[in-house]
């Protein structure tokens, strides 16, 4: 018995997930060349991008658990569409975040309303939201079956956004990576895909811990559970022994 | 499922009727908030006139807020839950009763706004052919997510607190699509409005197609 | 003949509370039983469980023929309930939602209106907005709802409560009709003198189970 949420497994994982971020600095800081037009601030695309990719990926798993959620009714789809929501939070927030910093010096401002900006700034609006159900004092599977509708209908709204903001108006550079584009470099396309694979790594050890704190808090409730049904039954073996229950007598 | 969401439609609309709440109090916040729009923009008659199209619609999602609150606070209280779980109607009757109950209000309220918005911001109402199936398909798509989020959180103890936070992040994209649509229909060359409706078909058919299949369960669960 | 009423160990939780943790009952069409027990013993969640509003998270319950761990919805239109809460719209008159209701369930509005009748609703009442009923006046409208709906199983969680001398006398003998007719009743009941002389037996629930059957209790009382 280990009295961690850590395994061999998971401590490889975060091993490797760490060397991966000492590569990354030393990448994305020293080895990789400064961007022509944008110089040394092209560095922050290397945490800007990854993030954003991993926190959309956590919530499409987010959704999909959530389908398979509303199919199964297993508690394991319900622990995983929790998890991956919260840990996707964190990354959305660390992407605006970078963002706004990236923004600052290359546009002039912390922030402006454009498509992609205004859409991932909502996105994390209905996040929060989707936590804020999930921290509902209500029954497990009540909270689990609203948090999964929830979940769900995220989807179409974020969709739906995603075209009107980008009819509306675009300043955000178009995909830089889906583009066989030659003004990027072939050590900062290394390093961009370092980035990925670092934070999908790290994302993938965060999952497996949040996953286990979760399912071990479920069983610190169920617990209590089984206390309690003992105590109720013991409550009613309790009055049969009387010869007459509380109610009064039987005439 | 027709007859349930007639029979649905038709008891919140006598609900409505009898007890007035939408007529006497969310219309008249939703004029408000029109009028403290004007109160802080004032000044300057031209931020006023280029925004109009912008402040219908978030004056029409806040006091869709309301409404929606109006017409779940009835389905949960007292025991009218249980009774409609026992009733035998279809849940997604129900949610169609409810979906087009809301609707019916919705739109008066939108037409007595646009009356605000004529007489108080001076709005040139031109290109009618592109306002009314602007209004209908937006609204269609409010009252379809409104339902949703208002069975969901109607149970809560939160209720008041996390529904605007749940239902406003979803229908931002429909205050996006209706104001681009209003303004094309309201001042330039409609030709433009149409993708815009085309967007607002596209978010009300979601809504309603997930209403349909999940009304059910949050009819059940909260 | 198959009973209306089987449940064997049935466990239900309310949230993580054990209301029921094990109640066998047998209860054959027809009959009349009462349920006593002091509060928190788990008579109202037994009710519900009977209802299909609680799930049955452990042991066999079987309703009408109806296996609620399987499915505990098609039973729900066959069942009426009497609970604390009263299950109507509070801005619609006494008439309005005995019709809703009904037509909910299918009935024929000649059923409405002799409930509405049989419960003295008939008169000027009928017209009157619920929110303004005295809490016997709406026990009253409530029940003239469940005599509408015409339901197989009767489940009444105090019914006498609220209700005046006459109130009462109508509760009984719309429970005696009931018999007759061959529905099937469970009362839940602090009044155990009048409940007595209606029921058939009792059955005494303590813990969230069954304690004890006792047969033939009309005949002592009498």
């Amino acid at each position: 018995m280990n009295d961690s949420t850590a395994s061999t497994g998971t401590r490889v994982l975060g091993s490797i997930t760490l060397v991966g971020f000492a590569a990354l600095l030393l990448f994305g800081l020293v080895l990789s060349p400064a961007d022509a037009a944008q110089g040394e601030l092209v560095r922050m695309m290397y945490v800007h991008v990854p993030t954003a990719f991993v926190a959309f990926g956590a919530f499409t798993v987010t959704v999909a658990a959530s389908v398979a959620y509303l199919l199964r009714r297993t508690e394991w789809w319900d622990l995983v569409a929790h998890g991956s929501a919260e840990i996707g939070a964190v990354l959305l927030a660390a992407t605006l975040v970078s963002g706004m910093l990236w923004g600052r010096p290359t546009w002039g401002v912390y922030w402006t309303w454009d498509a992609r900006l205004t859409t991932t700034a909502l996105l994390f609006v209905l996040v929060l939201g989707y936590l804020a159900v999930r921290r509902l004092p209500l029954d497990r599977d009540k909270r689990a079956g609203l948090a999964a509708v929830v979940g769900l209908l995220l989807l179409p709204t974020t969709i739906v956004c995603h075209y009107a903001t980008t009819w509306w108006r675009t300043l955000h550079q178009g995909p830089t990576i889906a583009r066989a584009d030659p003004q990027i470099d072939g050590l900062l396309l290394f390093t961009l895909v370092l980035g990925l694979a670092v934070f999908a790594l790290l994302y993938v050890w965060m999952m497996v811990h949040r996953f286990r704190v979760l399912y071990l808090e479920h069983r610190v409730e169920d617990l209590g559970l089984d206390t309690a049904i003992a105590e109720r039954r013991r409550e009613a073996s309790g009055a049969l022994a009387t010869p007459r229950p509380a109610t009064g007598p039987v005439t | 499922m027709w007859r349930d969401a007639a029979l649905v439609a038709g008891k919140d609309l006598r609900l409505e009727l009898r007890s007035r709440v939408a007529i006497n109090q969310v219309a008249p916040f939703a004029l408000l908030v029109l009028v403290l729009f004007a109160f802080a923009l004032d000044p300057d008659r031209g931020i006023l006139a280029r925004a109009t199209a912008g402040l219908y619609w978030v004056a029409v999602l806040f006091s869709a807020v309301l409404a929606v609150q109006r017409a779940f606070a009835v389905e949960v209280a007292d025991g009218v839950r249980d009774g409609l779980r026992l009733s035998g109607l279809d849940p997604a009757g129900i949610f169609v009763g409810k979906v087009a109950a809301l609707a019916a209000q919705l739109l008066v309220l939108e037409a007595l706004l646009g009356l605000g918005v004529v007489v108080f911001y001076d709005a040139d109402v031109a290109g009618m052919l592109l306002l009314v199936p602007t209004c209908l398909a937006a609204t269609l798509g409010v009252a379809a997510a409104g339902s949703l989020y208002g069975i969901l959180s109607a149970g809560l103890r939160v209720k008041e607190t996390i529904l605007p936070l749940l239902l406003l992040p979803v229908v931002a994209p429909v205050l996006v699509a209706a104001t681009q649509a209003f303004e094309a229909g309201l001042s330039g060359p409609t030709s433009d409005g149409w993708r815009w409706l085309g967007l607002l078909i596209v978010f009300a058919a979601a809504y309603v197609g997930l209403g349909l299949t999940t009304f059910d369960l949050l009819l059940e669960e909260s | 003949m198959e009973p209306a009423v089987h449940l064997r160990g049935a466990v239900s939780l309310l949230g993580r509370f054990p209301a029921l943790a094990g109640v066998d009952l047998d209860v054959a069409p027809g009959e009349v039983v009462l349920l006593q027990g002091p509060n928190g013993a788990g008579k109202t969640t037994l009710l519900r469980c009977c209802a299909g509003l609680v799930a049955v998270t452990a042991g066999e319950a079987t309703v009408l023929g109806h296996d609620l761990t399987v499915d505990r919805r098609a039973v729900r239109r066959r069942v009426g309930m009497l609970g604390h809460a009263t299950g109507l719209y509070e801005d619609l008159t006494v008439a309005d939602n005995v019709a809703f209701w009904s037509r909910a369930a299918g009935a024929r509005r000649g059923d409405a209106d002799a409930a509405m009748a049989r419960l003295g609703l008939d008169g000027r009442l009928a017209a009157v907005a619920v929110h303004r009923l005295s809490a016997g006046q709406r026990r009253r409208t409530s029940l003239a709802v469940m005599l509408a709906r015409r339901p197989e199983l009767w489940l009444l969680d105090e019914p006498h409560a609220g209700l005046d001398q006459s109130g009462r006398d109508l509760v009984d003998g719309l429970v005696a009709d009931a018999a007759a007719a061959g529905a099937t009743v469970l009362i839940a009941s602090h009044e155990l003198e009048r409940a007595r002389a209606i029921a058939h037996r009792s059955v005494a629930v303590v813990g969230g189970a069954t304690a004890r059957t006792s047969p033939a209790e009309r005949d002592h009382v009498a």
